[in-house]
C-alpha cells in the first residue's frame, strides 16, 4: 500500500471534492490497474502525467512537485529585457488535476528501486509500478567556492531556472546605473537551452539600448564559440546592438569574488556592476540519489524507445536530466516530447502491449532578439535501431534566414501551445 | 497495399523485397497517435491550437492536410519552419499523421491561464 491510511482518506475525500466540481476525480488506487509516480512537474514530467491519464485513464498518476506553480524557462529572458512579466509565464497545476493527476507539493528525497518506493521530505512513502524521474537540473556550486553560500547565490543570480531568480536579476538590472557593466558567464556545453544565453544577451541589450544606452555587456563564454544560431545572433549583435556587446570565448570560470563583484577566469579578472553566473549543472539531485547518473557524473542515460534508465530498471528519466543523444538539445520542446514517448511506453509496458518502435521527436526553439522579433532552430530526431539511439534526420531541420516579427508571433504561439499541451 | 502483399506473398518474399525489416508502420499499434504527438507541441493537443497560431489541424480533410505537408516538404509552399520540419518525415508517416488529425473532432483547446498576469514583473 502506497499511502498511509490517513493520507489515503485525505486523498479520496479531496478527490470527491474535486469530482463535484469537475466530474473527474484523481484515479483511486483501489480501482487503478497500475500506479505511476512522477518526480518533477516541469515540461517533461507534467507532459508525461497528462498523457498517461489521456491515453490510459485506468492508471493512477501521482506527480510530486516542490513548487506551487510552474514557471516557464522559455520566454523568461524577456522578463530581463522588460518585454514580458514573470506572471505571464507562471501557471498552476489545476489543468493536470482536472485530468485526474494527483498533485503532491513535496520534495522527493529518496528512491528505493528494490521496494519500488519513493520517500518524500514529509516522511510519506509512495509505492509505484513505474517511476518517472523528471528532476530538471541542479547547479554544481561546489565548483565555484565564492558562490557556496545561499547569500552569495542570491547576490549573484543564475536566473537559469525561471522564477524568483529571474525577477531578482531584472531588479538588479533596473537598479544599475546607466554606463554600468553587465557581466554574464555561460558554462561549458552541454547545458540547459543552447541558444538561451545568447537570447539573454539580446534581451539585456534591448533593455540597455532603450533605458541605459551607455551601458555595456561582457559575455564570458566557457565555450570556444557561440554554440547555437551563431550567424543569426551575430546579425543582431553587429546590427541593432552594435557597440553594446563584448563577447569573449574560451572564458572558463575559476571563481567569483562576490564582495569585489569580480568574475575570476584563468588569466583574467572581470569586474561588473551586475554579475550573472550560470554555474555548470547536471541532472537534479534526486537522480543522483536514485543511482540514475551514468555519464560524466552529471547525466542519465536512457533507452530512447521507452525513456527507461539504462542503470535502474522500472525507472524512466526525462528532460534536461537525460544524457542527450547526438544533436539533441536540452530544450522545452524536447522535454515535452520525451514526456509523450515515455507516456506511450509506460502505458504499453504496464498493459503488456508492444512498445512503439519508430518514435520521432520534433524540436523547435525560438529566440526573441527584442520585444517583437524571433528566429528559430528546428530539428527532427528518429530512433535508429542500428545505433540504438535517436539520430537527427539528415536534410531536415534548419534555422531562420533572419529574425522577423512574423516569427515573433509564432514564438508566442509556440509558447501558448506548449504550455497548454504540457499543463492542461 | 503492404498488408495484402504480406498475406499473399508471405514473409520471406517480403523480406527479399526489403520491405519488412520492421512491421509496416501503419500496422504498429499507436503509430498514428505517437507520430501526430510530435505536432501537438506547436499545434496543440490533438491539433486543437490555443489561439489558432500555429493553426489547428483537428478535423481537417486528410487529403488537403497531406497535400499541404507534401508541398511543404517539396518547398512548393512558402513557410517559416514547416518546410524544414516536413522533410523529417517519410510520405508514409505524413499520411498517417494527416489521417490522425482528420479523425479528431474539432473543438476548442484546453488551456491554462497565467497565474498572475497583473504582476509588476
Amino acid at each position: 500500500m502506497a499511502l498511509t491510511r490517513r493520507e489515503f482518506i485525505k486523498w479520496v475525500s479531496a478527490g470527491a471534492g474535486v469530482s463535484a466540481v469537475t466530474g473527474c476525480a484523481p484515479m483511486e488506487e483501489a480501482r487503478a490497474t497500475a500506479r505511476v509516480v512522477i518526480i518533477g512537474g516541469g515540461f517533461s514530467g507534467a507532459t508525461a502525467a497528462k498523457y498517461i491519464r489521456l491515453w490510459a485513464p485506468d492508471i493512477a498518476v501521482t506527480l510530486v512537485e516542490r513548487n506551487p506553480e510552474f514557471v516557464s524557462c522559455p520566454m523568461s529572458n524577456l522578463v530581463l529585457g522588460g518585454n514580458a512579466r514573470i506572471g505571464d509565464l507562471t501557471f498552476g497545476y489545476d489543468g493536470l488535476k482536472k485530468r485526474g493527476v494527483r498533485i503532491l507539493r513535496d520534495d522527493a528525497v529518496a528512491v528505493d528501486p528494490g521496494a519500488r518506493q519513493v520517500r518524500l521530505a514529509n516522511g510519506t512513502t509512495l509505492a509505484y509500478d513505474r517511476l518517472i524521474v523528471a528532476p530538471g537540473i541542479d547547479f554544481m556550486y561546489d565548483q565555484i567556492p565564492g558562490l557556496r553560500s545561499a547569500e552569495a547565490q542570491n547576490r549573484i543570480p543564475h536566473a537559469w531556472k525561471a522564477g524568483p531568480q529571474t525577477v531578482a536579476l531584472r531588479k538588479q538590472l533596473e537598479a544599475m546605473r546607466d554606463g554600468g557593466v553587465f557581466v554574464f558567464h555561460i558554462p561549458m556545453a552541454p547545458y540547459r537551452c543552447p541558444p538561451g544565453p545568447y537570447e539573454r544577451v539580446c534581451q539585456v541589450a534591448d533593455y540597455f539600448k532603450r533605458a541605459k544606452p551607455r551601458s555595456k555587456i561582457i559575455v564570458l563564454d566557457s565555450n570556444s564559440d557561440i554554440t547555437s544560431k551563431k550567424g543569426l545572433f551575430l546579425q543582431s549583435w553587429d546590427g541593432a546592438y552594435k557597440g553594446i556587446i563584448d563577447y569573449r570565448p574560451n572564458s572558463e570560470l575559476q571563481d567569483v569574488d562576490v564582495k569585489g563583484m569580480t568574475v575570476k577566469l584563468t588569466f583574467d579578472n572581470v569586474k561588473g556592476d551586475v554579475l550573472n553566473v550560470v554555474p555548470p549543472h547536471g541532472a537534479g539531485n534526486v537522480a543522483r540519489q536514485a543511482g540514475l547518473i551514468t555519464t560524466n557524473q552529471r547525466w542519465c542515460n536512457i533507452d530512447w524507445l521507452t525513456c527507461e534508465s539504462t542503470a535502474v530498471k522500472g525507472i524512466h528519466v526525462l528532460g534536461d536530466a537525460t544524457l542527450s543523444a547526438p544533436g539533441m538539445p536540452k530544450s522545452g520542446s524536447m522535454a515535452n516530447q520525451h514526456g509523450k514517448i515515455c507516456a506511450g511506453a509506460v502505458v504499453a509496458l504496464l498493459k503488456g502491449q508492444p512498445v512503439f518502435r519508430n518514435p520521432a521527436i520534433m524540436n523547435a526553439c525560438y529566440s526573441m532578439v527584442d520585444g517583437r522579433s524571433a528566429m528559430h532552430v528546428t530539428s527532427i530526431h528518429k530512433y535508429d535501431p542500428a545505433q540504438n539511439t535517436m539520430v537527427s534526420v539528415k536534410g531536415a531541420g534548419g534555422v531562420s534566414p533572419k529574425a522577423s516579427e512574423i516569427e515573433g508571433t509564432y514564438a508566442w504561439g509556440w509558447a501558448r501551445n506548449i504550455w497548454a499541451d504540457t499543463l492542461s | 497495399m503492404k498488408s495484402a502483399y504480406s498475406l499473399r506473398l508471405g514473409v520471406p518474399v517480403v523480406l527479399l523485397l526489403g520491405m519488412a525489416v520492421v512491421p509496416a508502420l501503419a500496422q504498429s499499434p499507436n503509430a498514428a497517435r505517437s507520430l501526430a504527438a510530435t505536432c501537438f507541441t506547436c499545434h496543440g493537443t490533438d491539433g486543437r491550437s490555443v489561439g489558432g497560431v500555429p493553426p489547428s489541424l483537428a478535423g481537417q480533410s486528410k487529403n488537403r492536410l497531406l497535400q499541404e505537408l507534401k508541398d511543404f516538404k517539396a518547398d512548393k509552399r512558402p513557410a517559416t519552419i514547416m518546410h524544414q520540419q516536413a522533410k523529417g518525415y517519410t510520405d508514409e508517416e505524413l499520411e498517417i499523421i494527416a489521417g490522425y488529425f482528420a479523425s479528431v473532432k474539432p473543438a476548442p483547446a484546453t488551456t491554462t491561464v497565467p497565474a498572475a498576469p497583473a504582476s509588476r514583473y
